[in-house]
Protein backbone atom coordinates (compact mmCIF):
# COMPACT_ATOMS: atom_id res chain seq x y z
CA UNK A 1 0.00 0.00 0.00
CA UNK A 2 1.51 3.33 -1.00
CA UNK A 3 1.20 6.34 1.20
CA UNK A 4 -0.73 9.00 -0.61
CA UNK A 5 0.01 12.56 0.49
CA UNK A 6 -3.48 12.71 1.91
CA UNK A 7 -2.92 9.60 4.00
CA UNK A 8 0.43 10.94 5.17
CA UNK A 9 -1.18 14.18 6.23
CA UNK A 10 -3.77 12.22 8.17
CA UNK A 11 -1.11 10.24 9.99
CA UNK A 12 0.73 13.46 10.78
CA UNK A 13 -2.47 14.88 12.23
CA UNK A 14 -2.98 11.84 14.41
CA UNK A 15 0.60 12.15 15.59
CA UNK A 16 -0.01 15.75 16.54
CA UNK A 17 -3.21 14.86 18.29
CA UNK A 18 -1.46 12.20 20.35
CA UNK A 19 1.31 14.62 21.20
CA UNK A 20 -1.24 17.19 22.36
CA UNK A 21 -2.98 14.53 24.42
CA UNK A 22 0.23 13.42 26.08
CA UNK A 23 1.28 17.01 26.77
CA UNK A 24 -2.07 17.94 28.20
CA UNK A 25 -2.17 14.79 30.29
CA UNK A 26 1.28 15.49 31.64
CA UNK A 27 0.33 19.04 32.56
CA UNK A 28 -2.81 17.85 34.30
CA UNK A 29 -1.25 14.88 36.05
CA UNK A 30 2.18 16.12 37.04
CA UNK A 31 1.01 18.08 40.10
CA UNK A 32 -0.53 14.83 41.36
CA UNK A 33 2.83 13.44 42.38
CA UNK A 34 5.47 14.72 44.75
CA UNK A 35 9.21 14.17 44.28
CA UNK A 36 8.97 10.65 45.62
CA UNK A 37 6.21 9.82 43.19
CA UNK A 38 3.53 9.75 45.88
CA UNK A 39 0.09 11.09 45.10
CA UNK A 40 -0.46 14.57 46.52
CA UNK A 41 -3.95 15.20 47.81
CA UNK A 42 -5.07 18.39 49.44
CA UNK A 43 -2.70 21.25 48.63
CA UNK A 44 -3.86 23.65 45.95
CA UNK A 45 -4.68 27.21 45.08
CA UNK A 46 -8.28 27.21 46.29
CA UNK A 47 -9.81 29.94 48.41
CA UNK A 48 -13.05 28.85 49.98
CA UNK A 49 -15.01 29.88 53.03
CA UNK A 50 -16.38 27.87 55.93
CA UNK A 51 -19.95 28.23 57.15
CA UNK A 52 -18.44 29.82 60.27
CA UNK A 53 -17.08 32.62 58.10
CA UNK A 54 -13.42 31.53 58.23
CA UNK A 55 -11.28 31.06 55.13
CA UNK A 56 -10.64 27.50 53.94
CA UNK A 57 -7.34 27.08 52.09
CA UNK A 58 -4.61 24.47 51.94
CA UNK A 59 -3.28 25.92 55.21
CA UNK A 60 -6.53 25.10 57.01
CA UNK A 61 -5.66 21.41 57.12
CA UNK A 62 -2.48 22.04 59.11
CA UNK A 63 -2.48 22.18 62.88
CA UNK A 64 -4.75 19.32 63.84
CA UNK A 65 -6.08 16.18 62.19
CA UNK A 66 -9.12 16.50 59.98
CA UNK A 67 -11.48 14.70 57.66
CA UNK A 68 -12.68 16.21 54.39
CA UNK A 69 -15.82 15.06 52.66
CA UNK A 70 -17.43 16.33 49.46
CA UNK A 71 -21.22 16.38 49.14
CA UNK A 72 -24.25 18.60 48.62
CA UNK A 73 -27.56 19.35 50.31
CA UNK A 74 -29.67 17.99 47.43
CA UNK A 75 -28.02 14.64 48.12
CA UNK A 76 -30.61 11.98 48.82
CA UNK A 77 -28.57 9.38 50.56
CA UNK A 78 -24.79 9.35 50.69
CA UNK A 79 -24.41 12.71 52.41
CA UNK A 80 -27.01 12.25 55.18
CA UNK A 81 -25.74 8.70 55.78
CA UNK A 82 -22.14 9.88 55.95
CA UNK A 83 -22.97 12.73 58.34
CA UNK A 84 -24.77 10.16 60.50
CA UNK A 85 -21.70 7.90 60.42
CA UNK A 86 -19.43 10.80 61.33
CA UNK A 87 -21.65 11.56 64.33
CA UNK A 88 -21.15 7.99 65.53
CA UNK A 89 -17.36 8.19 65.10
CA UNK A 90 -17.20 11.46 67.01
CA UNK A 91 -19.15 9.92 69.86
CA UNK A 92 -16.70 6.99 69.86
CA UNK A 93 -13.70 9.30 69.83
CA UNK A 94 -15.03 11.48 72.61
CA UNK A 95 -14.73 15.25 72.95
CA UNK A 96 -10.95 15.25 73.43
CA UNK A 97 -10.12 13.43 70.22
CA UNK A 98 -12.94 14.93 68.17
CA UNK A 99 -11.96 15.18 64.54
CA UNK A 100 -12.31 18.38 62.55
CA UNK A 101 -14.62 17.52 59.67
CA UNK A 102 -15.06 19.70 56.60
CA UNK A 103 -18.08 19.10 54.38
CA UNK A 104 -17.18 20.77 51.08
CA UNK A 105 -20.09 21.28 48.70
CA UNK A 106 -19.81 20.04 45.12
CA UNK A 107 -22.88 22.16 44.32
CA UNK A 108 -21.88 25.76 45.14
CA UNK A 109 -24.66 27.18 42.96
CA UNK A 110 -27.33 25.92 45.34
CA UNK A 111 -25.38 25.46 48.57
CA UNK A 112 -24.86 28.92 49.98
CA UNK A 113 -23.12 29.29 53.33
CA UNK A 114 -26.51 29.77 55.06
CA UNK A 115 -28.09 26.66 53.55
CA UNK A 116 -25.02 24.56 54.23
CA UNK A 117 -24.59 25.81 57.79
CA UNK A 118 -27.88 24.39 59.02
CA UNK A 119 -27.44 21.22 56.98
CA UNK A 120 -24.17 20.20 58.66
CA UNK A 121 -24.29 21.95 62.01
CA UNK A 122 -26.18 19.18 63.85
CA UNK A 123 -23.28 16.76 63.30
CA UNK A 124 -20.56 17.28 65.94
CA UNK A 125 -17.37 18.91 64.68
CA UNK A 126 -18.64 19.30 61.12
CA UNK A 127 -18.12 22.60 59.32
CA UNK A 128 -19.52 23.37 55.87
CA UNK A 129 -17.29 24.78 53.15
CA UNK A 130 -18.44 26.62 50.05
CA UNK A 131 -17.23 29.22 47.57
CA UNK A 132 -17.50 30.27 43.95
CA UNK A 133 -17.87 27.50 41.37
CA UNK A 134 -14.35 28.32 40.13
CA UNK A 135 -12.77 27.91 43.57
CA UNK A 136 -14.77 24.73 44.28
CA UNK A 137 -13.54 23.36 40.97
CA UNK A 138 -9.94 24.09 42.03
CA UNK A 139 -10.55 22.28 45.32
CA UNK A 140 -12.00 19.27 43.49
CA UNK A 141 -8.79 18.97 41.49
CA UNK A 142 -6.61 19.47 44.55
CA UNK A 143 -8.40 16.75 46.50
CA UNK A 144 -8.70 14.49 43.42
CA UNK A 145 -12.42 14.40 43.88
CA UNK A 146 -14.79 13.57 41.08
CA UNK A 147 -18.00 15.56 40.78
CA UNK A 148 -20.29 15.94 37.82
CA UNK A 149 -23.63 17.59 37.27
CA UNK A 150 -26.32 15.21 35.98
CA UNK A 151 -29.34 16.91 34.39
CA UNK A 152 -32.76 15.62 35.48
CA UNK A 153 -34.74 17.69 32.96
CA UNK A 154 -36.47 21.07 33.24
CA UNK A 155 -33.38 22.72 34.70
CA UNK A 156 -33.15 20.26 37.57
CA UNK A 157 -29.99 18.38 38.27
CA UNK A 158 -28.25 16.12 40.71
CA UNK A 159 -24.57 15.47 41.28
CA UNK A 160 -22.47 12.36 40.91
CA UNK A 161 -19.55 12.62 43.29
CA UNK A 162 -16.80 10.74 45.12
CA UNK A 163 -18.21 9.38 48.35
CA UNK A 164 -14.89 8.86 50.11
CA UNK A 165 -13.94 10.72 53.24
CA UNK A 166 -10.33 11.88 53.13
CA UNK A 167 -8.31 11.84 56.33
CA UNK A 168 -5.50 14.36 56.91
CA UNK A 169 -2.96 14.16 59.72
CA UNK A 170 -2.05 17.07 62.01
CA UNK A 171 0.50 18.33 59.48
CA UNK A 172 -2.17 18.50 56.81
CA UNK A 173 -0.80 15.52 54.93
CA UNK A 174 -3.23 13.11 53.31
CA UNK A 175 -3.43 9.97 55.44
CA UNK A 176 -5.99 7.52 54.09
CA UNK A 177 -9.47 7.49 52.63
CA UNK A 178 -12.54 6.08 54.32
CA UNK A 179 -14.91 4.42 51.88
CA UNK A 180 -18.66 4.94 51.86
CA UNK A 181 -20.24 2.63 54.45
CA UNK A 182 -16.87 1.16 55.37
CA UNK A 183 -16.92 -1.15 58.37
CA UNK A 184 -17.10 1.04 61.54
CA UNK A 185 -14.41 -0.96 63.34
CA UNK A 186 -11.98 -0.50 60.48
CA UNK A 187 -12.85 3.18 60.32
CA UNK A 188 -12.15 3.69 64.02
CA UNK A 189 -8.90 1.76 63.72
CA UNK A 190 -7.84 4.03 60.84
CA UNK A 191 -8.74 7.24 62.65
CA UNK A 192 -7.00 6.14 65.87
CA UNK A 193 -3.91 5.12 63.90
CA UNK A 194 -3.84 8.57 62.33
CA UNK A 195 -4.34 10.34 65.67
CA UNK A 196 -1.53 8.25 67.19
CA UNK A 197 0.83 8.95 64.28
CA UNK B 1 -5.80 20.31 12.04
CA UNK B 2 -7.13 22.60 14.69
CA UNK B 3 -10.09 20.29 14.95
CA UNK B 4 -7.86 17.30 15.63
CA UNK B 5 -5.92 19.10 18.32
CA UNK B 6 -9.14 20.26 19.92
CA UNK B 7 -10.44 16.71 19.88
CA UNK B 8 -7.26 15.57 21.52
CA UNK B 9 -7.64 18.29 24.12
CA UNK B 10 -11.20 17.24 24.82
CA UNK B 11 -10.05 13.66 25.12
CA UNK B 12 -7.38 14.69 27.58
CA UNK B 13 -9.94 16.56 29.64
CA UNK B 14 -12.17 13.52 29.64
CA UNK B 15 -9.40 11.21 30.70
CA UNK B 16 -8.15 13.51 33.41
CA UNK B 17 -11.54 14.21 34.92
CA UNK B 18 -12.60 10.60 35.19
CA UNK B 19 -12.51 9.31 38.76
CA UNK B 20 -9.05 9.02 40.19
CA UNK B 21 -8.92 5.63 41.79
CA UNK B 22 -5.89 6.48 43.87
CA UNK B 23 -8.00 6.26 46.98
CA UNK B 24 -10.49 3.69 45.84
CA UNK B 25 -8.36 0.92 47.32
CA UNK B 26 -10.98 -1.62 46.41
CA UNK B 27 -13.00 -1.62 49.59
CA UNK B 28 -16.16 -0.61 47.80
CA UNK B 29 -18.60 -3.22 46.71
CA UNK B 30 -20.86 -2.29 43.85
CA UNK B 31 -24.18 -2.02 45.56
CA UNK B 32 -26.26 -0.52 42.82
CA UNK B 33 -26.98 -3.61 40.82
CA UNK B 34 -30.63 -4.55 40.59
CA UNK B 35 -31.74 -6.13 43.83
CA UNK B 36 -33.97 -8.70 42.26
CA UNK B 37 -34.81 -11.58 44.54
CA UNK B 38 -36.69 -14.79 44.02
CA UNK B 39 -40.21 -14.87 45.34
CA UNK B 40 -40.18 -16.69 48.64
CA UNK B 41 -41.73 -20.15 48.65
CA UNK B 42 -44.10 -19.13 51.39
CA UNK B 43 -46.06 -15.95 51.08
CA UNK B 44 -45.92 -13.43 53.93
CA UNK B 45 -48.51 -14.21 56.57
CA UNK B 46 -49.95 -10.75 57.01
CA UNK B 47 -51.28 -10.04 53.54
CA UNK B 48 -54.84 -8.81 53.72
CA UNK B 49 -56.73 -11.03 51.31
CA UNK B 50 -59.93 -9.07 51.09
CA UNK B 51 -60.44 -8.06 47.49
CA UNK B 52 -63.14 -5.54 48.24
CA UNK B 53 -61.07 -3.35 50.48
CA UNK B 54 -57.62 -3.21 49.02
CA UNK B 55 -56.31 -0.80 51.63
CA UNK B 56 -57.31 -2.97 54.52
CA UNK B 57 -54.56 -3.67 56.96
CA UNK B 58 -54.01 -4.45 60.57
CA UNK B 59 -53.70 -1.06 62.23
CA UNK B 60 -52.45 -2.56 65.45
CA UNK B 61 -49.37 -4.07 63.87
CA UNK B 62 -48.12 -1.15 61.80
CA UNK B 63 -48.57 -0.71 58.06
CA UNK B 64 -49.03 -3.00 55.13
CA UNK B 65 -48.29 -5.09 53.26
CA UNK B 66 -50.52 -3.65 50.57
CA UNK B 67 -52.02 -5.54 47.68
CA UNK B 68 -52.84 -4.42 44.19
CA UNK B 69 -53.83 -7.30 41.93
CA UNK B 70 -50.85 -9.65 41.83
CA UNK B 71 -48.56 -7.09 43.42
CA UNK B 72 -47.70 -6.85 47.09
CA UNK B 73 -46.04 -3.72 48.43
CA UNK B 74 -44.33 -3.89 51.81
CA UNK B 75 -41.84 -2.19 54.07
CA UNK B 76 -42.45 1.34 52.84
CA UNK B 77 -40.31 3.87 54.65
CA UNK B 78 -38.56 7.16 54.16
CA UNK B 79 -35.90 8.96 56.14
CA UNK B 80 -36.12 12.15 58.10
CA UNK B 81 -34.47 14.96 56.14
CA UNK B 82 -31.54 16.97 57.44
CA UNK B 83 -32.03 20.71 57.98
CA UNK B 84 -32.53 22.49 54.62
CA UNK B 85 -32.36 19.23 52.66
CA UNK B 86 -34.85 19.70 49.82
CA UNK B 87 -34.92 16.05 48.78
CA UNK B 88 -35.79 12.72 50.35
CA UNK B 89 -35.84 9.08 49.41
CA UNK B 90 -38.61 6.46 49.57
CA UNK B 91 -37.97 2.74 49.99
CA UNK B 92 -40.23 -0.30 49.71
CA UNK B 93 -40.42 -3.75 48.19
CA UNK B 94 -42.75 -4.88 45.42
CA UNK B 95 -43.50 -8.57 44.93
CA UNK B 96 -45.10 -9.71 41.73
CA UNK B 97 -46.93 -12.99 42.33
CA UNK B 98 -48.53 -12.91 38.90
CA UNK B 99 -47.43 -14.48 35.63
CA UNK B 100 -47.04 -11.19 33.81
CA UNK B 101 -44.23 -8.68 34.16
CA UNK B 102 -45.23 -5.25 35.38
CA UNK B 103 -43.44 -1.91 35.65
CA UNK B 104 -43.52 0.80 38.29
CA UNK B 105 -43.92 3.74 35.94
CA UNK B 106 -44.62 6.66 38.27
CA UNK B 107 -44.97 7.81 41.85
CA UNK B 108 -46.34 10.98 43.35
CA UNK B 109 -46.98 12.53 46.72
CA UNK B 110 -48.36 15.77 48.09
CA UNK B 111 -45.22 16.39 50.15
CA UNK B 112 -43.00 16.74 47.07
CA UNK B 113 -43.30 18.93 44.00
CA UNK B 114 -41.91 16.10 41.95
CA UNK B 115 -41.28 12.40 42.54
CA UNK B 116 -39.05 10.28 40.34
CA UNK B 117 -37.86 6.69 40.33
CA UNK B 118 -34.09 6.62 40.68
CA UNK B 119 -31.24 4.23 40.85
CA UNK B 120 -28.20 4.92 42.93
CA UNK B 121 -25.02 3.02 42.27
CA UNK B 122 -21.51 3.13 43.62
CA UNK B 123 -19.00 2.95 40.81
CA UNK B 124 -15.74 2.55 42.64
CA UNK B 125 -15.78 5.40 45.10
CA UNK B 126 -18.18 7.51 43.08
CA UNK B 127 -21.87 7.75 43.89
CA UNK B 128 -24.00 7.94 40.75
CA UNK B 129 -27.68 8.66 40.48
CA UNK B 130 -29.90 8.06 37.51
CA UNK B 131 -33.58 8.68 36.88
CA UNK B 132 -35.28 5.55 35.52
CA UNK B 133 -37.30 7.33 32.88
CA UNK B 134 -38.80 4.09 31.54
CA UNK B 135 -39.82 2.97 35.01
CA UNK B 136 -38.67 0.11 37.19
CA UNK B 137 -39.49 -3.38 35.88
CA UNK B 138 -41.20 -5.73 38.35
CA UNK B 139 -40.73 -9.15 36.69
CA UNK B 140 -43.33 -11.88 37.21
CA UNK B 141 -42.57 -14.07 40.21
CA UNK B 142 -39.94 -11.75 41.65
CA UNK B 143 -39.48 -9.23 44.42
CA UNK B 144 -37.83 -5.92 43.64
CA UNK B 145 -36.40 -3.95 46.50
CA UNK B 146 -36.21 -0.19 46.58
CA UNK B 147 -33.66 0.29 49.31
CA UNK B 148 -30.81 2.53 50.43
CA UNK B 149 -27.90 2.11 48.05
CA UNK B 150 -30.05 1.05 45.10
CA UNK B 151 -33.42 1.83 43.59
CA UNK B 152 -35.46 4.46 45.41
CA UNK B 153 -38.25 6.94 45.02
CA UNK B 154 -36.75 10.41 44.89
CA UNK B 155 -38.90 13.12 46.44
CA UNK B 156 -37.83 16.48 45.09
CA UNK B 157 -38.96 20.01 45.89
CA UNK B 158 -40.21 18.91 49.30
CA UNK B 159 -42.92 21.18 50.66
CA UNK B 160 -41.42 20.81 54.14
CA UNK B 161 -39.01 18.67 56.12
CA UNK B 162 -39.72 14.95 56.52
CA UNK B 163 -40.04 14.47 60.26
CA UNK B 164 -39.19 11.20 61.98
CA UNK B 165 -42.28 9.40 63.24
CA UNK B 166 -44.64 11.03 60.77
CA UNK B 167 -46.31 9.38 57.79
CA UNK B 168 -47.22 10.54 54.31
CA UNK B 169 -49.00 8.95 51.39
CA UNK B 170 -47.45 8.04 48.05
CA UNK B 171 -49.38 7.05 44.97
CA UNK B 172 -47.61 4.35 42.97
CA UNK B 173 -48.59 3.77 39.36
CA UNK B 174 -47.91 0.42 37.73
CA UNK B 175 -48.21 -0.09 34.01
CA UNK B 176 -50.61 -3.03 34.30
CA UNK B 177 -51.83 -3.23 37.88
CA UNK B 178 -52.76 0.44 38.02
CA UNK B 179 -52.57 2.80 40.99
CA UNK B 180 -52.30 2.28 44.70
CA UNK B 181 -51.89 4.65 47.61
CA UNK B 182 -49.36 3.53 50.19
CA UNK B 183 -48.52 5.22 53.49
CA UNK B 184 -44.82 5.79 54.05
CA UNK B 185 -43.43 5.99 57.57
CA UNK B 186 -40.57 8.38 58.21
CA UNK B 187 -37.69 6.77 60.06
CA UNK B 188 -34.46 8.34 61.33
CA UNK B 189 -32.08 10.04 58.91
CA UNK B 190 -29.78 7.01 58.64
CA UNK B 191 -32.44 4.28 58.78
CA UNK B 192 -31.81 1.18 56.70
CA UNK B 193 -35.31 -0.17 57.12
CA UNK B 194 -38.46 0.13 59.17
CA UNK B 195 -40.05 -2.41 61.45
CA UNK B 196 -43.38 -2.03 59.78
CA UNK B 197 -45.06 -5.29 60.63
CA UNK B 198 -44.70 -5.76 64.35
CA UNK B 199 -44.17 -9.49 63.83
CA UNK B 200 -40.43 -9.72 63.57
CA UNK B 201 -38.90 -8.85 60.23
CA UNK B 202 -36.05 -6.42 59.89
CA UNK B 203 -35.94 -3.63 62.41
CA UNK B 204 -32.60 -2.27 61.34
CA UNK B 205 -33.36 1.32 62.19
CA UNK B 206 -30.11 2.94 63.22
Amino acid sequence: MTMTPRRMALWALWGLALLALAGFGWLKLSPMFDRNGAVVIGPGDYHLETTEGAPFTEDTLEGSPSAVFFGFTHCPEVCPTTLGDITTWQEDLGPEDELRVFFVTVDPERDTAEVLHDYVSWAPGVTGVTGSPEEISKALSAFRVYARKVPLGAGRYTMDHSANILLFDKDGRFFEPIGYQEDPDRVMEKIRRMLAG
Amino acid sequence: MIRYVLTAGALAVLTTTTPVHAFGSGQQAVTGLPHVLRLPETTPDAIPVSGTEEHSHDMSSGMGPWRLGDLTIAGAFSRATLPNAPVGGGFLTVTNAGSEDDTLVAASTAVAGRTEIHEMAMEGEVMKMRALTDGLPIPAGETVELKPGGFHLMFMELTGPLVEGETFTVTLTFEKAGEIEVPISIAGPGAKGMDHSGHGGHSATD
